[in-house]
């Protein structure tokens, strides 16, 4: 892989999570209610203490120096104070990443593994009616709100990273068995069963390998797929991860909070998409 | 059309129907107030019971029914138009215009759908009147949802423009706004018509979700989303099984869209 590829990948992610960071606070701040902080009513705080709290939103009014000495500030390792829960950024995302981060893995990987054995299933038994079981699961899941199954897996008592995976496994299924179909169509798989090659072997070999990159590029949209349902996920089942901190920052107007959760978002997205491309390129049979 | 599709066609235009003729086939308002039936469990009077306000779930699931199915279908127009101009513009012109375009599709892409339109829904006004929220939430879900379909719209007119007919028409001395109206337009229209159709369920499900966190339509207006809430409570919904007929009927009419979307699939494009 040249390096000047993988250079290019990542200044564009870090550009493109800039800018995104960059959007988040602005939209923070044009958001009706910006500023307006319940202490300043307080009949207990003096004229100088309040005073002191408006001074201290006045300096995030301008929206560009306020990016401008929160990037300072990430360079010297500070990602900012969050108003609302009263406690350092990195504190808040040093003990929530890692719960989010393992939901997400359970759930990006639980849902691939049951869409793909799935698909593979539907692939592998042609006969009329074989795949409707899958379609019927895949269609219901797809008909599902990610709160309303948060809910139902809340009633049953099972973790939210399974309510994940049922997000992510019918997107994954319904692709996966496109690309499977139409990689059994290929000359070179008709060639091979003309040879009498087993049908586990013209599946594995001929059709699923060819297959496979474009298959881990699901991976990308399967992760931005999980944290997106991984917000009303844990708000509703309670789980203090990532997702229900920016739940919470959205709704306390937190900007520090709100910056550093969508410029760490964009970052995850980007980088796992980077990852697929480089793999589909990696792997790309040379023509 | 399969004969699946014919009745998903059929459930669709009955649900449209019935909440059309939600004021003839609910003889309550969805805000009216039975004081003396709170929680009550159905019967000939009240067809779904009603909630712990004493209002009939079944005149508010009706009405609930037929907000969404009026605005998720504006909301996808608003997005697939918003998604036309950008993308549409981007492909016609090229160049730094196209790479522009793109890099903006990429940043709104690389945030999840869900987080964004939770964030910048959370970011706006919550205490607003039922009308005015109902306004937010799907004019929000139009501006917010162009991305997707900008980037399918930017790639088709490409190859449109690419394509050898229109460099001939162009060489040909042709106008430019003669060459949108009469050769790019009517060729994109399958392509406008498929990103029209796909946007409407996910708009269905996004206020379902919306809702459900207490972001979406204001009370008392009924709303899927704003009707779910009730499952929260686990005793009541095992007590009252009917409280389920909301999702019921959402998880019902996505599935019938998206039956009747494979249709729209296979418009040639």
């Amino acid at each position: 892989m040249p390096l000047s590829m993988l250079l290019r990948q990542a200044r564009r992610i870090l550009l493109t999570a800039l800018v995104g960071g960059l959007l988040g606070a602005t939209l923070v701040r044009l958001g009706p209610g910006f500023g307006v902080d319940e202490r300043e009513v307080d009949a207990r705080l003096n004229a100088e203490s309040q005073q002191a709290i408006r001074a201290e939103h006045a300096r995030d009014n301008n929206i560009a120096l306020f990016y401008v000495r929160y990037l300072s500030g990430v360079i010297h390792g500070d990602l900012g104070f969050s108003r609302s829960l009263n406690r350092p950024v990195s504190e808040l995302l040093k003990e929530r990443l890692p719960l989010t981060l393992g939901s997400l893995a359970y759930g990006v990987l639980g849902g691939m593994s049951i869409g793909l054995v799935f698909a593979m299933a539907s692939v592998w038994w042609q006969a009329p009616g074989s795949d409707l079981l899958p379609a019927v699961l895949s269609g219901i899941a797809l008909a599902l709100p990610a709160a309303l199954i948060a809910l139902v897996f809340l009633w049953m008592g099972v973790g939210g990273r399974w309510a994940i995976a049922l997000v992510v496994f019918p997107h994954v299924y319904r692709y996966a068995k496109n690309l499977l179909v139409a990689a059994y169509q290929a000359p070179h798989v008709l060639a091979a069963e003309a040879k009498g090659l087993s049908p586990a072997r013209v599946l594995f070999a001929h059709v699923f390998t060819p297959a496979a990159p474009q298959l881990a590029a699901l991976a990308g949209i399967s992760v931005s797929l999980a944290f997106g349902a991984s917000i009303p996920i844990e708000v509703l089942c309670d789980t203090p991860g990532v997702g229900q901190l920016a739940w919470k920052a959205a709704l306390d107007r937190d900007l520090p909070l709100l910056v550093n959760i969508t410029v760490l978002v964009t970052l995850m997205t980007l980088v796992v998409n980077a990852c697929a491309d480089l793999a589909l390129a990696r792997w790309r049979p040379v023509s | 059309m399969t004969r699946t599709q014919k009745m998903a066609l059929v459930v669709l235009a009955l649900v449209t129907l019935a909440s059309f003729a939600a004021g003839w086939l609910a003889p309550s308002s969805y805000s009216e107030q039975y004081r003396d039936s709170i929680s009550a469990p159905p019967s000939a009077r009240f067809l779904l019971g009603t909630d712990d306000l004493g209002r009939d779930r079944f005149a508010r699931l009706l009405y609930g029914t037929r907000i969404s199915l009026l605005l998720a279908p504006a909301a996808a127009f608003l997005s697939t138009l918003i998604a036309a101009l950008i993308g549409g513009t981007a492909g016609y012109l090229g160049g730094r215009w196209e790479r522009g375009v793109t890099a903006g599709i990429d940043l709104f892409l690389s945030l999840p759908w869900l987080f964004l339109l939770l964030t910048v829904r959370a970011l706006l006004p919550l205490n607003t009147s039922p009308v005015t929220s109902v306004m937010i939430t799907f004019l929000l879900l139009g501006c917010l949802g162009w991305a997707m379909p900008a980037r399918i719209i930017r790639a088709g007119t490409r190859t449109l423009v690419d394509s050898d007919y229109l460099v001939q028409a162009r060489a040909g001395g042709i106008s430019p706004l003669r060459l949108f109206w009469r050769h790019l337009l009517p060729n994109l229209r399958p392509i406008l018509l498929a990103q029209f159709w796909v946007s409407i369920p996910v708009f269905i499900l996004s206020e379902a979700n919306l809702g459900l966190l207490g972001l979406g339509v204001s009370e008392p207006l009924p709303s899927w989303g704003a009707m779910l809430r009730e499952l929260e409570n686990y005793t009541a919904v095992l007590q009252n099984p009917w409280m389920l007929a909301p999702a019921g009927l959402l998880v019902a009419v996505v599935c019938c869209l998206q039956l009747l979307l494979r249709t729209e699939e296979r418009i040639p494009c």
